[in-house]
């Protein structure tokens, strides 16, 4: 499955760190997420774009979680050569993730 | 119970202005806020201001001020914006000029100042640069902007003097709803630890105007958003307890649900329970989202914990030059041709002799957004076109250039039907941070009166 089937997402930024936030439809699925998509396997899905740490913000109240991942928008949104500066697509990316 | 409506009048520099309109027209506000200064805009305004001293506030100022200052005055709603970019005093102007054209009188208008601490950065040159390995001192000769991020005292002090129309430059996003906040219920952030948190989430969820009421939501069939090209932009009713709902006005297209505002929260925030601005260290790591009427979402339990001992300093400065072309391929094997096309380039940079800190190769429709890895798990075996982008980073003009026409002359001398080529050669201004003590800066408010 993949998790655009069960969950969404919106991409911000911030000099070179991207942050990427993933949210349930239900909120039963918010622990299984919690579960498998770590820090470790968004860091490995985005080996080829992310230089920098990845670390995992869980807001519970709200069942959702934000990924932060340093080192990932090309030197940051003003002086990237990246078409999407921002890495405002990734998130999207995300989505394709199998779970 | 005394309420407060507060609506987002845009979202970025260049937002529509009729949600804003509409807004004024049918929402019922007290405030309009209107959130318009990127991160690089205040360098480019202050290249402006340098050019023309009547010069280096937001471009569509002229436009929104003539579309809004009779219905601010007209329906009592109080403008505050950071449309003053880089020259608050000159947008104060003009918005007066604008009024006495228009015939509004009986406006009194506020410009802020105090974050251009350009004449005192010297002091600093010792401090290390956030986002880059070195001082600040190391690229003194390239900095074309300093502006401390203020937060909302100079507002505050504006409205407490009967202001109408508050116009800052760089103060940070929140404090555009914090100030009408603090000056209506007096909130303070030692006594009103949860208050003050809950009006830096009002603040962070109207930013963006329309990203909370649909926009930058929608996916057809997963996420469906009625009539997005009528986008109603938010309004949030507040009361002294500190709770507030999130809606829109009646017949605007969007929608206020539970998650447009979990996105909205997450959007550009790091660590949920330290979100720094300079009014609040705020803490949204409980917070809770109920709908409780159609298009209607009430936010609840955010928290602060004091404030930053230092602030941040958005600091411009002119970084480097960026070459890049495009060109693109069709039908059978255009891939290939593209490849081809690509490796052309990267020889002829070579041959020439072209000096470069850093080159990318993109196949725009294969790989530009995601790189090889990701993309190459949903690739199709045939392409019907691809469109080659090369850029490159350099320290001058005329090695971007050769970069830009290197892609163009694939043209006649590269592969077989090449077409649609673009060039484009431009300098970077970069931004970078330093932070610095709270008390070295000196917020002064000017008035205007019409």
């Amino acid at each position: 499955m993949k998790l655009k089937e069960i969950a969404h997402s919106r991409t911000g930024d911030k000099g070179d760190i991207s942050n990427i936030s993933l949210i349930p439809y239900k909120k039963e699925d918010y622990e299984m997420l919690k579960e498998k998509v770590t820090p470790e396997v968004v860091k490995a899905y985005f080996g080829e774009i992310c230089k920098g740490e990845v670390v995992r913000y869980d807001i519970d109240s709200l069942c959702a979680m934000n990924f932060v991942l340093d080192k990932t928008l090309g030197g940051g949104v003003t002086r990237s050569l990246a078409i999407d500066k921002h890495g405002k697509a990734l998130g999207m990316a995300l989505m394709e993730m199998e779970i | 119970m005394k309420k407060i409506r507060i609506g987002s009048g845009a979202g970025y520099a260049g937002d529509r202005i009729e949600p804003a309109v509409e807004l004024m027209e049918k929402g019922n506000l007290d405030y309009i806020i209107f959130e318009c200064l990127a991160e690089r805009t205040i360098a480019i305004g202050q290249q402006d201001k340098m050019k023309d001293p009547t010069k280096g506030y937001n471009q569509l100022l002229e436009a929104r001020m003539r579309k809004i200052l009779k219905l601010a005055k007209d329906n009592h709603i109080k403008v505050i914006t950071n449309m003053g970019a880089a020259n608050p005093v000159a947008a104060a102007e003009k918005t007066a000029e604008i009024a006495k054209e228009l015939g509004v009188s009986g406006l009194k208008i506020a410009y802020v100042t105090g974050d251009d601490i350009t004449p005192q950065i010297e002091k600093y040159y010792d401090n290390d640069v956030l986002e880059l390995d070195c001082k600040l001192g190391d690229i003194k000769e390239s900095i074309l902007s300093t502006n401390v991020y203020l937060g909302a005292e100079g507002i505050i002090e504006a409205l407490e003097n009967g202001a109408d129309i508050v116009i800052t430059g760089r103060v940070s996003d929140p404090a555009l709803s914090i100030g009408p906040l603090v000056h209506e219920f007096g909130w303070n952030i030692k006594d009103d630890a949860d208050k003050m948190g809950q009006a830096t989430l009002v603040g962070h969820l109207l930013e963006c105007a329309g990203q909370v009421t649909g926009g930058y939501y929608a996916d057809p069939g997963y996420k469906d958003v009625p009539d997005l090209d009528r986008l109603g932009f938010p309004l949030i009713e507040i009361d002294e307890t500190g709770k507030f709902v999130v809606t829109k006005v009646e017949g605007s297209g969007g929608l206020v649900c539970e998650d447009t505002c979990k996105e909205q929260m997450i959007y550009e925030i790091h660590n949920p329970e330290k979100y720094l601005t300079p009014d609040t260290v705020a803490d949204f790591s409980h917070v809770t989202f109920t709908q409780v009427g159609k298009d209607r979402v009430e936010a609840a339990h955010a928290t602060s914990h004091g404030k930053p001992e230092t602030l941040k300093v958005s600091v411009g400065y002119k970084d480097c030059f960026i070459g890049e072309g495009e060109i693109s391929y069709g039908g059978m094997n255009c891939m290939n041709r593209a490849k081809l096309a690509a490796d052309i380039v990267e020889k002829r940079l070579k041959l020439v002799g072209v000096e470069m800190e850093e080159f990318r190769i993109d196949y725009i429709g294969y790989n530009s957004l995601y790189k090889s890895e990701i993309s190459d798990q949903y690739a199709p075996d045939v392409f019907p076109e691809i469109r080659l982008r090369v850029s490159g980073r350099t320290k001058d003009k005329a090695n971007a250039t050769l970069i830009a026409n290197e892609v163009e002359a694939l043209y006649t001398n590269g592969p077989a039907g090449g077409a649609g080529a673009t060039k484009k050669v431009s300098e970077i201004v970069s931004i970078c941070s330093i932070f610095v003590p709270r008390d070295i800066i000196k917020i002064e408010v000017g008035y205007k009166e019409v």
